[in-house]
């Protein structure tokens, strides 16, 4: 029981980094449906950003509050995570889109092996981590040797998901900007007929996107410690195998997928085997499209004859 | 008018499709004769394509039998002993009964040689107008490639066979005026050409009931003459009944043998062109009015 | 241009130069100007490099001015002068199919002892083995893979799982048992076979992304099981001494029963490499000639019509299921095959060689190929494999940039960025038209433009 819940927290944790990337790949699916390969990195670049913008603050600046210190790391790494991804956008799919379905696929492909050797130069391959931070916690459960425990660093990282969900589900459900980002995802053509600025629109979205997956860059850095340019892969992949598993196009299926693969990967790790967590999440997802082929909470596909 | 009427090709009973709660087609039964025409018609939205869905085995119908006899009509006594036992055709060396709506999409057309058209153009359109009527010809042949074995090997049985195959192509190709057009992407056609080259490819897949969806649908009055003279042409020498939808009622009542009428998924009438053209009920569901106030409007628009 | 055309075009070029420079500069200057490095307490420290961020922005604006200035406006005039009739492909394509063919075989025949003759016994090993043998099995790997996305229009993100699949099977069964390369080639393919159906089966009823995700997630799955399964796999440390290949019984080694001893020849690891060279070659020219005749097949034409459209398939009579099972199962059949060779090759296995990034490359072949056009696949493999290989030959530019500087660390980074130049550049890839099947009268190139990709 204590393990379980333990792993349940933990697994929270997990997947709320998860699905914060997973809304990224979804709304760019949802808005001009292609698949943004390069997002994983962009998570990556972006925990890069937040490193050095940590280590500029506290060792060049002096900075001793280490809220503070996170609160404008978030930001920077935010708003820096937003450029890039506006001008990965202007540069490698804009110029592709309403062209073939696969050359933006390919295109992200590429701009993926980019981001990932161009960090690796720049900022050399060896993992980089920081000292541990916020290293309290809470012990929930004591009892029969076993102490579950909720850490500092956990409740942040919950908070902080939770706020920035809340304020993006604000932004596309209620401000005319979410209502041109729904009027694209339905037709593109009609939208801007009606005057909305598609082109506006879809780099607003992507901002969006790596807005988020630099909070989760973020968030992975300061809960982790440690980051290296190869990580952008496999956090990429499980957090879009979380907004298929949700339904890609859906906002809440995306928190919910990576949710899902985060429990997943965490109590299969605990109960069974570390070293087939990843095994265990693929295949969860594989078995859930087969007999759900939209996922979670996607719309069923009508098949029009 | 025939004295005695042909025997059943395809029987359809108590047919009835809804999608959640909505009806599109309520207890619809009827009837398709050999070497004959029958045109299914209604308003828009009446439910005549989802008849089409459900015959050719794209849509399962909520309730209902949809049989196909082949060859000697009198296997349909065995009908209600087929739909019982479970199975879903019944073969013998004089004929064969199919119950469609227990077959896969593909298997209506291939072994119970239903083949249909689409009311939006379904064509290969990166693939020739010769390649799109190859593709219809796929069972055979690849049975004559030796499920792609010989074929690979390069064994001289399939080369005959495809040259059959490119055989009829071209005999359809004629028929449709397309000959000169052969070598060209299907996509490239114009719209009345691509029609034409859909019917085609249907009846390349030799069946015995052709089901066209709107056929005329978006041509000019004189390829909608020349449509008219190749669904004739496909009844009279080529053995195979037509169901057709259709709106042009110029091509309904010209070339039609049977009327089967259908308003918001209910059959209103069913009978010969001019008995239904003169239905009140029909005029009512066409013309939009109460029933006695049918006279007025047939004044109106002057029948 | 009139006067008063081109000030608003130099000014919008400024300030399209002006906005990417800041971009740059916003993004260049924490991670190209701020270095963090790891100090010998392993503490994280900053390193600053001001001079190259001012380097690399400069970069950045010079291109963005060239580009607004010079490139676009002579895309602009070069879109307005030469509307492309549509339907009818370019004569061009038609001919390049036709020419193209015997020429490139006919090269590739005599390549290895056109290097050898070339560049010698000493430089002549490289070229053979770095760049064709290389070359040649991406290009078996494309045309494997272009039966399932070119051609059937399946998009398969996990194709590598069959290339793992022929090399674990060759690996194993030859260590195990002592079969002969020959003996096991094919069953390697079988096997590879086997495991595309086995995976092909739950996915059929996805379509589009849904199917590239689970393709990807089944391709992963098999390296990690690799990775995991250490009794049989030996985990990450790979399988090594791998039986290699025999000329007809005759091992290539310096023993006296060895190849060149038996030819009474001087021992050369020369020898081996062209032998492994006309393997792969075969095999890849079985490939191509198996395909083509497959495109002639209706199973072939039934593949083609299913990335068209797979309803219309369905009305007429063809079972799409095993339909696309077959293209799943030869794909990674080939693919198998490839797999065999290249563990027979490299003496070495490991999961490292079992990457997405192999699946990613294999797929950008054969969309930069363009879809379905086997000649393209292999202009797009001798272009991305050997473009890459030849970056480690960039030795020349240490004189420029100092003795520190190390070519082989750029060469991903360049090839991902061709990746993305090359779909600019072509979306549909390099060879967009269609070679009909089969005509009547005259053979025509289908225009790319009414092609499909597929929905699957």
């Amino acid at each position: 029981m204590e393990v379980f819940v333990q792993q349940l927290i933990n697994g929270i944790t997990l997947g709320s980094i998860y699905g914060l990337i997973a809304i990224g790949y979804t709304m760019v699916f949802g808005i001009i449906g292609m698949v943004n390969f390069a997002h994983g990195d962009v998570f990556m670049v972006s925990a890069f950003v937040a490193l050095i913008a940590f280590l500029v603050l506290t060792t060049w600046l002096g900075i001793a509050s280490v809220t503070l210190a996170l609160f404008i790391v978030l930001i920077v790494a935010m708003v820096l995570t937003g450029v890039l991804n506006w001008a990965i956008e202007r540069l490698a799919y804009r110029p592709l889109r309403g062209s073939f379905r696969l050359a933006p696929l390919i295109s992200a492909i590429g701009m993926s092996i980019f981001l990932m050797n161009f960090v690796q130069v720049a900022q050399g391959p060896r993992n980089k981590s920081i000292p541990p931070l916020l290293s309290g916690e809470f012990v929930l459960m004591g009892g029969s040797g076993y102490q579950v425990t909720l850490s500092y660093k956990q409740i942040m990282v919950w908070v902080v998901t939770a706020v920035l969900l809340a304020a993006f589900w604000w932004l596309v459900s209620r401000t005319a900007l979410g209502r041109a980002q729904r009027a694209c995802e339905q037709d593109q053509k009609m939208a801007s007929l009606l005057g909305v600025d598609v082109d506006r629109t879809v780099s607003i979205t992507f901002v969006m996107g790596a807005a988020l997956a630099a909070v989760a860059g973020t968030m992975y850095l300061m809960y982790y410690g440690v980051i290296s340019f190869a990580d952008g892969f496999t956090p990429g992949v499980k957090a879009f195998t979380a907004a298929v598993l949700g339904g890609i196009g859906s906002l809440p299926g995306a928190v919910i997928g990576g949710l899902l693969i985060g429990l997943v990967e965490t109590l299969w790790s605990a109960y069974f085997s570390i070293d087939y967590k990843d095994v265990a999440a693929f295949s969860i997802l594989a078995v859930v499209l087969i007999f759900l082929p939209q996922g979670l909470l996607g719309r069923p596909e009508v098949e029009k004859v | 008018m025939r004295a005695s009427p042909a025997p059943a090709l395809l029987e359809v009973e108590h047919l009835t499709m809804r999608f959640g709660g909505l009806v599109a087609i309520n207890d619809l039964c009827f009837t398709a004769r050999r070497g004959e025409i029958t045109a299914l018609i209604g308003p828009n939205g009446a439910g005549k394509t989802t008849v089409f869905n459900c015959i050719t085995g794209f849509y399962k119908p909520t309730e209902g039998r949809i049989a196909v006899a082949h060859g000697d009509a009198r296997l349909w006594s065995e009908l209600d002993a087929l739909t019982l036992c479970g199975d879903r055709k019944l073969t013998r060396p004089d004929g064969a009964l199919f119950l469609l709506e227990r077959m896969p999409d593909h298997l209506v057309t291939r072994q119970a040689k239903v083949a249909r058209t689409f009311q939006n153009i379904r064509l290969f359109s990166g693939m020739t107008v010769l390649e799109n009527l190859l593709v219809a010809q796929h069972a055979p042949l690849m049975v004559a490639s030796g499920f792609t074995l010989l074929g690979v090997l390069g064994f001289p049985s399939y080369a005959r066979a495809e040259r059959a195959a490119v055989d009829k192509a071209r005999h359809w190709l004629a028929l449709t005026g397309l000959i000169e057009r052969a070598d060209e992407p299907a996509g490239a056609l114009p719209y009345g050409a691509q029609r034409r080259l859909e019917i085609a490819r249907a009846m390349c897949t030799d069946p015995v009931l052709l089901c066209l969806d709107e056929p005329a649908a978006g041509l000019n009055p004189r390829e909608s003459a020349a449509l008219n003279d190749l669904i004739l042409t496909i009844r009279d020498a080529h053995n195979t009944s037509v169901l057709l939808i259709e709106h042009d009622m110029s091509v309904v009542m010209e070339i039609s043998d049977h009327v089967v009428v259908l308003d918001y998924g209910v059959k209103i009438a069913d009978g010969s062109p001019a008995a239904v053209r003169n239905d009140q009920k029909v005029i009512a569901a066409y013309l939009g009015v109460a029933d006695d106030e049918v006279e007025a409007a047939e004044a109106e628009v002057g029948l | 241009m009139s006067p008063n055309g081109a000030t608003p075009l130099a000014l919008r070029a400024v300030k399209d130069a002006a906005i990417w420079g800041a971009v740059a500069l916003g993004l260049f200057v924490p991670l190209i100007a701020l270095q963090a490095v790891q100090d010998i307490r392993g503490e994280l420290r900053l390193e600053t490099r001001w001079p190259l961020l001012v380097v690399l922005v400069a970069l950045v604006v010079a291109g963005s001015l060239l580009n607004s200035l010079v490139i676009t406006p002579w895309q602009e005039r070069r879109a307005r002068a030469a509307p492309r009739p549509d339907g009818s492909a370019g004569r061009f394509a038609a001919g390049l199919g036709r020419w193209f063919p015997p020429f490139a075989i006919g090269f590739v025949t005599v390549f290895p002892f056109l290097a050898l003759w070339l560049v010698g016994f000493q430089g002549g090993l490289k070229w053979i083995d770095n760049f064709g043998i290389q070359i040649l099995i991406y290009v078996m790997l494309g045309f494997g893979l272009n039966i399932v996305v070119g051609l059937a229009g399946l998009l398969d993100l996990g194709y590598v799982a069959f290339y793992a699949v022929g090399a674990y099977s060759y690996a194993l069964l030859a260590k195990e048992f002592g079969l002969s390369f020959f003996t096991l080639l094919p069953l390697a393919g079988i096997l590879a076979a086997f495991w595309g159906i086995l995976l092909g089966f739950p996915v059929l009823r996805l379509r589009g992304d849904y199917l590239a995700i689970v393709t990807l997630a089944f391709g992963e799955i098999i390296r990690l099981v690799l990775i995991n399964w250490v009794p049989v796999t030996n985990g990450y440390a790979g399988i090594s001494g791998i039986p290699r290949p025999t000329f007809f019984g005759i091992p290539f080694n310096a023993s006296d029963s060895g190849f060149a001893a038996v030819f009474g020849l001087e021992f050369s690891p020369i020898y081996r490499s062209v032998f492994l060279y006309y393997i792969i070659l075969a095999l890849a020219l079985v490939t191509a000639f198996v395909t083509v005749r497959l495109r002639r097949l209706p199973i072939g034409r039934a593949w083609e019509a299913l990335r068209e459209d797979e309803i219309a398939c369905r009305s007429l009579g063809i079972d799409t299921t095993t339909t696309k099972l077959t293209a799943f199962a030869i794909g990674a059949m080939f693919g198998g095959f490839a797999g065999s060779f290249f563990a027979a090759r490299q003496g070495f296995i490991s999961p490292e060689s079992f990457t997405f990034m192999e699946s990613a490359t294999i797929l950008a072949i054969v969309v930069l190929g363009g879809m379905g056009s086997q000649i393209g696949v292999a202009i797009a493999a001798v272009a991305m494999i050997g473009g890459t290989e030849l970056l480690r030959e960039l030795d020349a530019l240490k004189a420029v940039f100092g003795r520190e500087f190390d070519p082989t660390q750029y060469r991903m980074l360049l090839f991902g960025f061709a990746m993305v130049l090359i779909m600019i550049w072509k979306p549909r890839g390099l060879i967009a038209t269609r070679d009909p099947s089969v005509f009547l009268k005259e053979r025509k190139a289908v225009s790319g433009s009414l092609v499909k990709e597929g929905h699957g």
